[in-house]
Order: C-alpha cells, then structure tokens, then sequence
C-alpha cells in the first residue's frame, strides 16, 4: 500500500483497510455531535466545566481499565457523574469555576490512583489521554451511533428552551421553563458527547472538537442554525482532513513516513481554522469601522444625574 | 384603602395586593401592601436600592410567594409562565462576544418555551419582526447583541417581552446605564406602547424625573412599606416622611424635576 497524490485513488484505498473505516465512521458521527454541542456550550460559557469532563473522564476511562471493563463505559460513569455534580451546583456558570476544579482534581487524583494500581501498559492512559482513533472497533462504532443518535433525538425535542435558557435564564426562569432540568439534561448530553469525542481525540484534547469549531463558527453567523451547521462542517473537516493526513503520512509515497497521530493533525487544523477566522474578523472590523475605538457595552455601572440644565420635556 | 370583597376584581384591574408581606430568606423585605394598579396603566416602581422593588416583580411573575396576604394578576393567583406578562429583567451588560443576532432572541421571546423538533417558523419570525418594529428596532435585527449599545440592548429586550402580545410589561431598571437622550428616546417607545396597546407596565427606575410627564401612578417602596398612588399624592414631603419614617423633603425646581431630600443615603438623596 502506498501514497498516491491522487487523493480519489488514496481514499478508495483507505476504504479497505477496516480500522480506518471504523475510524471514518465514528470520527463522523462525533464531530457532528461535537460540533453541535460545541455551539451550546460556547453560548452556555461551559467550555471549563467541557474540558473538566474531559479530564474527569480519564479517571472513569483509568478506572475501567483496571477492572477490565470496556474504557468508555468508564468514561461516561464518570463524566455523567461529574455533569451532574456541576449541574447541581447551580445555573450560574460563570460562578462556577472553583467548583468545577474542585471537582476536577479530585477526579484527576482517582484517575491516578486507578492508573498505579493498574500494573498494564502505560499505552492504555496514553490512548486515553490524547485519543487513538485508529483503535476503534465495528462494535465501538455502532456504539457511537447509538449513543448519538440519543443526544441528537434529546436535543431535537429540547433546542429552543435550552437556546432559550442558555441566551437569556433569567427570562427563560419567568416564562416557566424548568432550569435545574435544563441545565442537567445539558451536562448529560454533554458528558455523552465528550465520552466519545475522547476516543477520537483524548480528554487532554477534547478542547479541539467541543470548543474550537463552535468558537469559530459563531464568528461567522450570527443565526444560531447556521453558526451550528458551520461548527459541525468545521469538526467533520478537521476529522476527515486529519484522519487522512495521518494515514498518509504513514504509508510509503508520501515523502514523511511517520506515525503522526490523527488527534495532532485534527486538533491543529481546527486551531487553524480558529486562527484564520480571528484575522478575519479583526480585518473585516478594521475594514467596516476604520477608526472603531469605542466600547460598545462601557463596563461598569454609568449613571446619570439628571441634568437641570437640559431641554424641558 | 378598603377592603374589596372577594370577586369585586373587576376586569379593569390588571393588580391587586391586599396586605401583602414578602421575605427573604426569613428577614422581612416589606409588610402591609395594598395596592391596585389598573389595565392600561403606566406605573413607576420607585424606592432606594434593596428595597424590594425586584420582588415585588418576583411575586408578580410567581417566581416567589408571598409570606402573607393576597395578590392576584388580572383576577388570577400569580404563576409562573404567565403568558400575559412580558418581563425585562435588570442586566448587566451583554458580553461584548455573544455572537447572536438579536432576532434570534426576539424569536426566543415567542418560541423559547416551546418543546418538540419543530424549528422557528415563519409567523413566529414575523411575530419577531413585528415587535422589534414596535420599538423601532428593525434595524438591530441582524445585528450581533454584543455588539449593541445600552440603549439598544434595551430595546431589543422591550421586543422581546412583547412578542408574545403580553398584556402587562414588567420592565426592571430599563433606563439605568442610558445617557438622557436615550432614556428619553426609550421612555417614549414605552409610554408610545401603553398608549397604542393598552399594554400596563411596570417600570422599576432609580429616577423618576423622566417618567413623570407620562405616569397614571407611583408605586414606592421603602423601609419595610410600600405607597401607592398618583405622583402628585405620593410625591410628597408628607407621604414620603410617613413612608420612611423621617422627616423626608420633596424638592421641585423650576423645571418640574422632583428631588428627595432625607429618605435616602446621602448617595441615594441626589437622583431619588
């Protein structure tokens, strides 16, 4: 088997091997997930408590494997388990923070107990750690749509009050939407979500199909539906793009020869992508408002006393 | 102020209290409240910071009960999601990075309680356009809400309140943070909606000077109690002395502009 630059030729090749194909399908349906989840967490400002699950699941995934168990269902014991923990903690994100580390390191300290007492190879936590991609198998796979297809059906019925309750809760609180379920059933989905985003791409790098593309996105369009579609054609992109660069470059032909792991190609072409779009938005602002030096939002409470001198009414 | 017999509520009352008491994690915030506000009419929630002008919104909305008393919104108990009530509650800024349009949130406004697979549709994006155009804010539609000034914001929350037709309009603090021409431009939008809609609002304000060519009634809270009545009644040296409990002085100057001088911390005293 070798590279070809004929990319028709090369993928149709990749096709028959199983692994890759495996890696194909579940790198897929992943990044759609990701990508749609991303857009909710970027607007809820969950993007700690994402990476949290991230790494909390390390201890879940580091757990399973010293019981023998399946490293996934590790990862969303203790993923659904720390989701619910921060959802508990209240609606307010961004007061959050310390109890997310909290909870955090505590769940990094179990992962490290779990991983010492596992006598294995260290190729296991370093699976978990930084994605293997390549290691998923037909079962996995369907795995992941089962479980896809669940956030997906979830959010379907539930899109409007979460956008709803994530945009503007105190309204959201008034007009009668439960937010404590809300928030849960978010964190929920969520650690579904970032269970099989780690297979892809490690908890150390979850970052990169959770958060990036969305951050992206929402930079691009400001209608939520469309910001969501570009996010999910973002991850797919640095999936695909990734995926097959790291096939390529570990097959004859194509000049490197190296084992480059998928997650290194997938993570940087999503902070590539986020890099391109920031220079983008600060030219297109330089272009539209040349001499844009005002606030828009002035921080700080600004209050005015009446001025006696102004026009009557 | 008598007693209504129960069932009197006729249907041009939009509110009525009956010796209300409302707490606050067990400390009393005020007692004794008896108040009515009328369909169609334009009332100022007046009274110094925690004072429990926000609860009483609170009650309103069924977000809280009372510890004591009687309160009913348009001859029902108060719950929550009350679809004849459109709310604006006091915020502070918008990030400057929220990336949303701001009909997105106006659509929200119509559909964000909404369950199922169903995706905006059409009347519910010309139910949006129709009440930003109510506030003449057609032309934020499209644009980002981080990217609007206070000004704006506010009324594009207005728009939002009022796309499901609401009857009654809660609006907390909508003018703090706004320069006095756009307190005056906003002041406008709102009384222009109690008159074209008969819609009855609520306006929490930190100053009354700018309302008070438009108000029908005050409703002000502090020290534990709570006045009700025209401006011209409420407004005065001897009501506001009772109120607080201390000697309290109602300045006017040549403009109309109403200043008050006692009730207050001395920051308070020159823009109550």
């Amino acid at each position: 088997m070798t590279f070809s630059w004929n990319v028709v030729t090369d993928l149709r090749l990749l096709w028959q091997i199983g692994f890759m194909r495996n890696a194909f399908e579940a790198g897929t349906i992943t990044a759609v997930v990701a990508g749609i989840m991303g857009y909710l967490v970027v607007l809820r400002r969950s993007a700690f408590a994402t990476h949290a699950l991230g790494h909390g699941g390390f201890s879940g995934a580091a757990g399973a494997v010293l019981f023998g168990v399946t490293p996934v269902y590790g990862l969303l014991v203790a993923t659904m388990g720390g989701g619910v923990g921060m959802a508990l903690l209240g609606r307010r994100a961004s007061n959050r923070d310390i109890e997310i580390g909290t909870i955090l390191a505590f769940m990094l300290g179990l992962g490290l107990v779990f991983l010492s007492l596992y006598n294995g190879y260290a190729t296991e936590a370093y699976s978990i750690l930084f994605g293997e991609i390549l290691g998923i198998s037909q079962a996995g796979v369907v795995l992941t749509l089962e479980a896809a297809a669940v956030v997906l059906a979830v959010l379907a019925l539930i899109h409007r009050p979460l956008l709803f309750s994530s945009l503007d809760p105190d309204v959201a609180e008034a007009k009668g939407l439960p937010m404590m379920a809300l928030g849960l059933i978010f964190m929920l989905l969520l650690a579904v979500a970032i269970s099989f985003a780690v297979q892809i791409i490690g908890v150390l790098l979850i970052f990169a199909l959770m958060v990036t593309p969305a951050a992206s996105a929402v930079r691009l369009s400001k209608r939520p539906l469309f910001a969501v579609a570009i996010s999910v054609v973002i991850a797919l992109l640095a999936t695909w793009v990734g995926l097959f660069m790291s096939w390529a470059c570990s097959v004859p032909g194509s000049g490197c020869n190296a084992p480059y792991p998928a997650s290194f190609f997938i993570v940087s072409i999503a902070f590539g992508t986020y890099v391109v779009v920031r220079l983008l938005d600060w030219a297109f602002g330089r272009w539209t408002h040349p001499s844009s030096a005002e606030v828009p939002n002035p921080p700080g409470p600004v209050r005015e006393v009446p001025d006696s001198t102004a026009d009557p009414r | 102020m008598t007693y209504g017999a129960p069932g009197t509520d006729g249907t041009d009352l939009a509110i009525r209290a009956r010796r209300l008491e409302v707490a606050y994690q067990q400390h009393t915030v005020w007692r004794d409240a008896s108040f009515e506000v009328k369909r169609g009419e334009f009332v100022a929630v007046i009274g110094p910071n925690g004072a429990g002008k926000t609860t009483l919104f609170r009650l309103l909305l069924g977000l809280q009960r009372p510890v004591a008393g009687s309160l009913t919104v348009f001859g029902q108990a108060p719950r929550r999601g009350n679809a004849r009530i459109g709310y604006v509650p006091q915020r502070h800024a918008v990030d400057n990075d929220t990336f949303v349009a701001a009909e997105a949130l106006v659509h929200l406004g119509v559909c964000g309680n909404r369950w199922g697979p169903g995706l905006m549709g059409r009347s519910h994006r010309e139910a949006a356009r129709r009440a930003l155009g109510a506030v003449n804010a057609i032309d934020l539609g499209p644009k980002s809400l981080g990217a609007l000034s206070g000004g704006e914001l506010q009324r594009v929350f207005l728009a939002e309140a009022l796309v499901g037709d609401p009857e009654m309009l809660l609006l907390d603090e909508p003018l703090s943070n706004l320069d006095l021409r756009r307190t005056r431009e906003l002041v406008e939008v709102i009384h222009g909606l109690v008159r074209a809609r008969g819609v009855t609002i609520l306006l929490v304000a930190h100053d009354i000077n700018p309302l008070i060519d438009c108000l029908d009634k005050v409703i002000y809270v502090a020290n534990g109690h709570v006045a009700s009545g025209t401006p011209e009644a409420v407004l005065t040296s001897t009501s506001l002395s009772d109120l607080y409990g201390v000697p309290v002085e109602v300045l006017h100057d040549s403009r109309g502009n109403i200043v008050i001088v006692g009730g207050e911390d001395p920051h308070e005293a020159a823009v109550a």
